[in-house]
């Protein structure tokens, strides 16, 4: 039997038993940076490009949602769905600038244009709230508990998204680019064109992360703007495992739980902790948790 | 079908292609023979828009230089590059899955063409041999239906047997009206399926043929 009918069962059973194990509240912010993560990975993993600022879209979709709920009170599906839609938006002229770079430079490019973002969500205090932020986002479903499981379709559906999007032609066609670019040129394909639709889909699963995540706060800080939430989102994709989607998943419900319980048992350097694992990550498995735990079966077969 | 008039080309400062000017009919292979820095894979990748160059490439009379490399592929320009340039991660049936063509050879051709793709299909191109790695690199153009092959050193590190394979796929697609340029130092191979020879030296080209003397004495042969 394939390994994945196990583990597709046992993720289901595990994401419905989540917030009976865990604080609810703590259970929906692993959904949010789960689906944050995967966008980030569908970019380094697949296209081989780093963002450095992403959080750009997971926080313009946060404000686009928490002001959608706060005037307009639409339901909350709509709400988020509606923020990750103004995430991919803002994603054309960045994208669009960003992608005819590679490597470095296009980290830079990314990380400039989410200070950008930063700096105008900061000034413009009428809309934004600046530095207090969007205070007492609506939400119907008051307890966190029964919200979880309204928003883990939401999110099920974004990682579908991802999976079926990396298992299509289009994902070959991205892997192909990653791997040799102007061999993928040379084969008919326009690069920068596939790029592009890479970084506005990621965009998307970020601010429906975003999304999920204003509306599980039931408020917006400036914080999902500024660049350590970009980093934060690389060092749980180092940590579940570049380029193998639910690594993401992984590394968020771990790094998530982590500083709950760091900050729950008083400790406040959590950045200590979670750099110290980003450096313990790198140097000893390089294909994180998710990468390292997929090699098992291969190694326990050739013994 | 392809013209190259007073092509010239250069990195930075360094000028690799000096007015080159030839020509390859429909169904023609065209053997380039040069020195090893002597600029034929330069010349290939200005064809494929790689490079940027001044001077004229034609494609049955259409000048390709506000095209793209991804609109010269669809124009039906392939490129088998030197280093083999297949996908490190995808695997043989993946790569051959890549923008497949109805004018393109059908997979069960390809793998008829070459068994060993056929027995690696699940298998990373990294895990390939060098050999295997050509293989596939030829066979991606071939699939693509290419009207212009450019091929780059195709026989390179190859066995005899599988150098004798790859002169039968390049006979029979110019059976089939494809004209292929050929950069190759292997004259004996160059000499079973070319029509035509140029020479390749100092940036600037001249016709040739496999017995110049002048070219025998340039290559060291």
């Amino acid at each position: 039997m394939k390994l994945k009918w196990i583990l597709l069962p046992a993720a289901i059973v595990f994401a419905l038993w989540l917030p009976f194990g865990l604080y609810p509240a703590v259970a929906v912010e692993i959904l949010c940076w789960a689906l944050f993560a995967v966008s980030i990975d569908l970019l380094l993993g697949y296209v081989g490009l780093l963002s450095f600022g992403h959080a750009a879209f997971w926080g313009a979709s946060a404000y686009a949602t928490g002001l959608i709920a706060i005037n307009w009170d639409w339901p909350f599906p709509l709400a988020v769905l509606s923020g990750a839609v103004v995430a991919t938006l803002i994603a054309v002229p960045v994208g669009y600038l960003a992608v005819k770079r590679t490597g470095i430079y296009f980290a830079m490019v990314t990380l400039a244009f989410a200070q950008m973002v930063y700096v105008i969500a900061n000034k413009w205090s009428s809309l934004t709230g600046g530095e207090n932020g969007l205070q007492s986002v609506p939400r119907t479903i008051t307890d966190n508990f029964y919200f979880y499981y309204a928003a883990l379709p939401i999110v099920v559906l974004g990682l579908l998204l991802a999976w079926r999007i990396v298992h299509s032609p289009f994902g070959r066609v991205l892997v192909a680019i990653r791997d040799n670019p102007s061999r993928a040129r040379a084969l008919g394909y326009p690069v920068h064109r596939y790029k592009l639709l890479a970084f506005m889909l990621s965009a998307f699963l970020a601010g429906l992360g975003g999304g999920l995540f204003a509306m599980g706060h039931r408020f917006v800080s400036l914080d999902v703007l500024h660049w350590t939430t970009s980093g934060k989102a690389v060092i749980v994709v180092v940590l579940g495992g570049i380029g193998t989607l639910w690594g993401g998943v992984l590394g968020a419900a771990i790094i998530t739980r982590l500083e709950d319980f760091l900050s729950f048992s008083g400790f406040d350097q959590i950045g200590l902790v979670t750099g110290g694992i980003f450096v313990l990550a790198v140097l000893l498995f390089r294909a994180g948790v998710w990468g390292t735990l997929a090699k098992i079966p291969a190694r326990l077969s050739r013994r | 079908m392809l013209d190259i008039e007073n092509l010239s080309a250069s990195y930075g400062e360094a000028q690799v292609l000096r007015g080159v000017s030839m020509s390859a009919g429909k169904g023609e292979v065209v053997t380039l023979c040069g020195r090893n820095g002597a600029g034929k894979t330069t010349l290939l990748r200005c064809v494929m828009g790689l490079l940027p160059y001044t001077g004229r490439v034609s494609l049955d009379g259409n000048d390709l230089a506000r095209k793209a490399s991804y609109q010269r592929a669809r124009l039906g320009v392939g490129w088998v590059p030197d280093d083999r340039g297949t996908y490190a991660t995808l695997t043989v049936a993946e790569s051959l899955s890549l923008r497949v063509s109805k004018d393109g050879w059908p997979l069960q051709r390809v793998y008829d063409a070459f068994p060993n793709l056929y027995a690696r299909r699940a298998s990373a191109a990294t895990k390939l041999s060098g050999g295997e790695q050509q293989m596939l690199a030829l066979a991606r153009v071939l699939r693509m239906g290419s009207r212009l092959m450019l091929c780059d050193e195709p026989t390179e590190g190859l066995s005899p047997l599988l150098v004798e394979q790859v002169g039968a796929i390049l006979r029979q697609a110019k059976e089939h009206g494809v004209t292929v340029l050929l950069v190759e130092q292997n004259l004996h191979f160059a000499a079973t399926v070319a029509d035509k020879y140029y020479l390749l030296a100092e940036g600037e080209v001249r016709p040739t043929t496999p017995d110049d003397k002048e070219l025998l004495t340039y290559l060291g042969v």
